[in-house]
């Protein structure tokens, strides 16, 4: 990668402050996202995924904090910025689109009108105009008749409706980094083909980039070009798309893509995951978070995980990854560690 | 095969406006209004067989009266119209108030979505699965607790985990005690709810396992409800596809993903994402679904968002036909079916 990238986060750790302890949620975590790129963060539930996206766009929860590391967006750092500073890109370069659209809107203010106060604050839009804006913002969005739904309010629209209505306030300001936190979970899968397109479209119109957070392996793989995999607070591998699901080197990644249901053509050749994430909280984690669920681990991953160096293409922090193929040396794909 | 279940002609509608309840409805009488309020065809017409043993799959959007058919024919709620048989016995005509002490309420039990929001979250797993077979078994003391204990033990839900509330469990074994439950008083239909719906990929993998190692060791039929279709194909030998209200297609499962007849289906199917293979097929629905409530009874309820749609849509309500082991509701169903192979 030549130019700049959207945003590049590197050594980010976070931690929750509770009553049963401190809860490692993020170690060390660290992607980046060209401009126009879409990558998608993937893991299951606990693995950092939303918390990675929260701690970027400064709403972590006030238990959580950011122990290390930073964000750039451009030249900012996100992590570090004062809130000022932090509240002038936040909605104008960077946008997010949340898991539920019913909860994430205001219910008792209508949707064009939310649209129009982002319009207002960050898209430099004079206050009369911005209320005929927002129906052409809903009109892009498809929703159908937007000059009635614009006076809507979000219990008054279908769970579809309410998506587009939060991709269209998330849009307002047309940002160049656009964060999709789990956008279609709820929505029916011919609903959530619609919402993925029209999110693609308005992203490669606007040369925007997008980190697309889910839990589906298969969705990922047919919208972003690249896979980050997460696993406790870890990236376990971060590869192209075409190339994650051709050669899994992270055991982790081989074993989500064996539990993924497409994967199989019966129940019989589906394979479970073994175990279950450790417990954050633990003082004696190990360096790899993954080693006591791992078939492949070794005396050597009692050492600390394996860095990204700054051009791997495909990163892998495992110190017995799978082999690539046979035409592939072990010398090619050893990570260079830090 | 012997059929367990045979649904014939089943309709569940629920009045909508102007209040449903009794004095609202003695308000309209007294002003001489119309009796008839406006109603929801939440199920319409339905008929369908399940087989002993066979797995049946139910798959349709929100919104498609999946969860009504779901609960008209486990008789939580009242029918409307039509039959439900389950072996000899007719079951419809019995108010769900009734029928919930009914001999025969053991034998279709159901599993819901999340455990977590369907148990009561003051009952521990243990009470949680002793609850049916108290109030259908009137099982007590130690007989009580070596059942409990058993089907624990088949679901594969430790035994020391007995004593916990819901919120103390994981959502995986949350899952088994769901099951644990609905098995308990040896169900020959379980009616499962997408059962796999909240749970990470890695635990689905072990609880749809569950589900067919139970089936199997146990005899039972299952109506498996779910908007995943690759967990459809995997668990089910024949699959229905509900549009709102009806349905519009069924098939053996594979079948009907490999070569989807119906407009609806084929959207469906193809908007399952896929690990390889890419976005292949871009067809896409657009628009809203059609209102449910008191639907034209001649235009075809997938008319307006259907890609195909052509006049005598409007005009003729497709009916559901057979076409071998496959039916299908589409007048232009013959145009679809695959096409006997040739080999070249």
């Amino acid at each position: 990668m030549t130019t700049a990238p959207a945003l590049l986060v590197e050594d980010l750790s976070v931690e929750f402050r509770t009553r049963a302890g401190i809860v490692r949620a993020l170690d060390r975590v660290g992607f980046r996202v060209g401009r126009g790129e879409t990558i998608a963060l993937v893991g299951e539930s606990g693995s950092g995924k939303s918390v990675t996206a929260y701690a970027v766009m400064g709403i972590l929860d006030p238990a959580g904090r950011v122990t290390a590391g930073r964000a750039m967006l451009g030249g900012l750092d996100l992590l570090n910025a004062k809130p000022s500073a932090l509240a002038e890109v936040r909605g104008r370069e960077i946008a997010m689109i949340f898991q539920n659209p019913r909860t994430a809107l205001n219910p008792i203010r209508p949707v064009g009108r939310q649209i129009a106060d982002v319009l207002i604050r960050h898209g430099n839009v004079p206050r009369r105009e911005a209320p005929a804006q927002a129906v052409e913002m809903l009109r892009a969005v498809g929703i159908t008749d937007p000059a009635r739904r614009a006076k809507a309010y979000p219990f008054e629209m279908s769970g579809g409706m309410c998506q587009r209505v939060m991709i269209a306030i998330a849009l307002a300001a047309k940002p160049s980094l656009l964060i999709a936190d789990e956008p279609t979970t709820g929505l029916d899968v011919t609903t959530q083909a619609v919402i993925m397109d029209l999110i693609g479209e308005l992203a490669a119109q606007m040369g925007m980039a997008t980190i697309f957070i889910t839990h589906d392996l298969a969705l990922a793989g047919q919208r972003s070009a690249r896979i980050v995999v997460m696993h406790a607070g870890h990236v376990v591998e971060n590869a192209p798309t075409a190339e994650l699901f051709a050669h899994p080197r992270h055991p982790y990644t081989a074993e989500l893509i064996a539990a993924t249901p497409d994967s199989a053509a019966n129940l019989d050749q589906l394979a479970a995951i073994p175990g279950a994430l450790p417990d954050l909280r633990r003082v004696d984690l190990p360096p790899c978070r993954y080693v006591e669920r791992c078939p492949r681990k070794l005396a050597a991953c009692a050492a600390p995980l394996p860095q990204p160096a700054p051009d791997t293409s495909h990163f892998v922090a495992c110190w017995n990854p799978l082999p690539i193929g046979p035409e592939t040396t072990t010398e090619a794909c050893t990570v260079s560690a830090a | 095969m012997t059929a367990l279940l045979s649904i014939e002609h089943l309709a569940k509608l629920f009045p909508v406006g102007g209040g449903a309840g009794t004095i609202a409805r003695l308000k309209r009488r007294l002003a001489g209004g119309a009796q008839t309020l406006p109603k929801v065809h939440a199920v319409d017409d339905v008929s369908f067989v399940i087989a002993k043993g066979e797995t049946v799959g139910l798959v349709g959007e929100s919104g498609c009266g999946k969860s009504s058919l779901v609960r008209t024919l486990t008789r939580l709620v009242d029918v409307s119209d039509g039959s439900i048989r389950l072996g000899n016995r007719e079951l419809s005509l019995k108010p769900a108030r009734v029928f919930a002490r009914d001999r025969d309420r053991a034998r279709i039990q159901m599993v819901f979505q999340d455990a977590g929001e369907s148990v009561n979250p003051r009952f521990t797993a243990f009470d949680a699965i002793a609850d049916p077979l108290r109030r259908l078994r009137k099982l007590r003391g130690g007989a009580l607790r070596e059942r409990v204990e058993t089907v624990a033990d088949q679901c594969g839900l430790p035994r020391q985990l007995l004593t916990r509330f819901p919120h103390q469990l994981s959502g995986g074994q949350r899952a088994r005690v769901g099951i644990a439950r609905a098995i308990a008083v040896e169900p020959d239909l379980l009616v499962l709810d997408e059962p796999t719906a909240a749970l990470d990929v890695s635990v689905q993998v072990v609880i749809l396992k569950l589900l067919q190692r139970l089936k199997r060791e146990l005899g039972m039929s299952y109506l498996f409800v779910s908007h995943d279709l690759s967990v459809v194909r995997l668990l089910c030998d024949r699959v229905l596809v509900m549009y709102l209200g009806k349905i519009v297609e069924s098939g053996p499962a594979a079948a009907v993903f490999e070569h989807p007849v119906h407009p609806y289906t084929q959207a469906l199917v193809a908007a399952v994402p896929r690990l390889h293979g890419g976005d292949g097929a871009r067809l896409r629905l657009s628009g809203e679904p059609r209102s449910p409530i008191d639907p034209d009874p001649q235009v075809c309820r997938f008319y307006g968002r259907c890609p195909r749609g052509e006049d005598s849509c409007k005009t003729a309500m497709p009916a559901l036909r057979r076409f071998g082991d496959r039916e299908a509701a589409c007048h232009f169903a013959e145009g679809f079916l695959p096409q006997p192979k040739v080999v070249s």
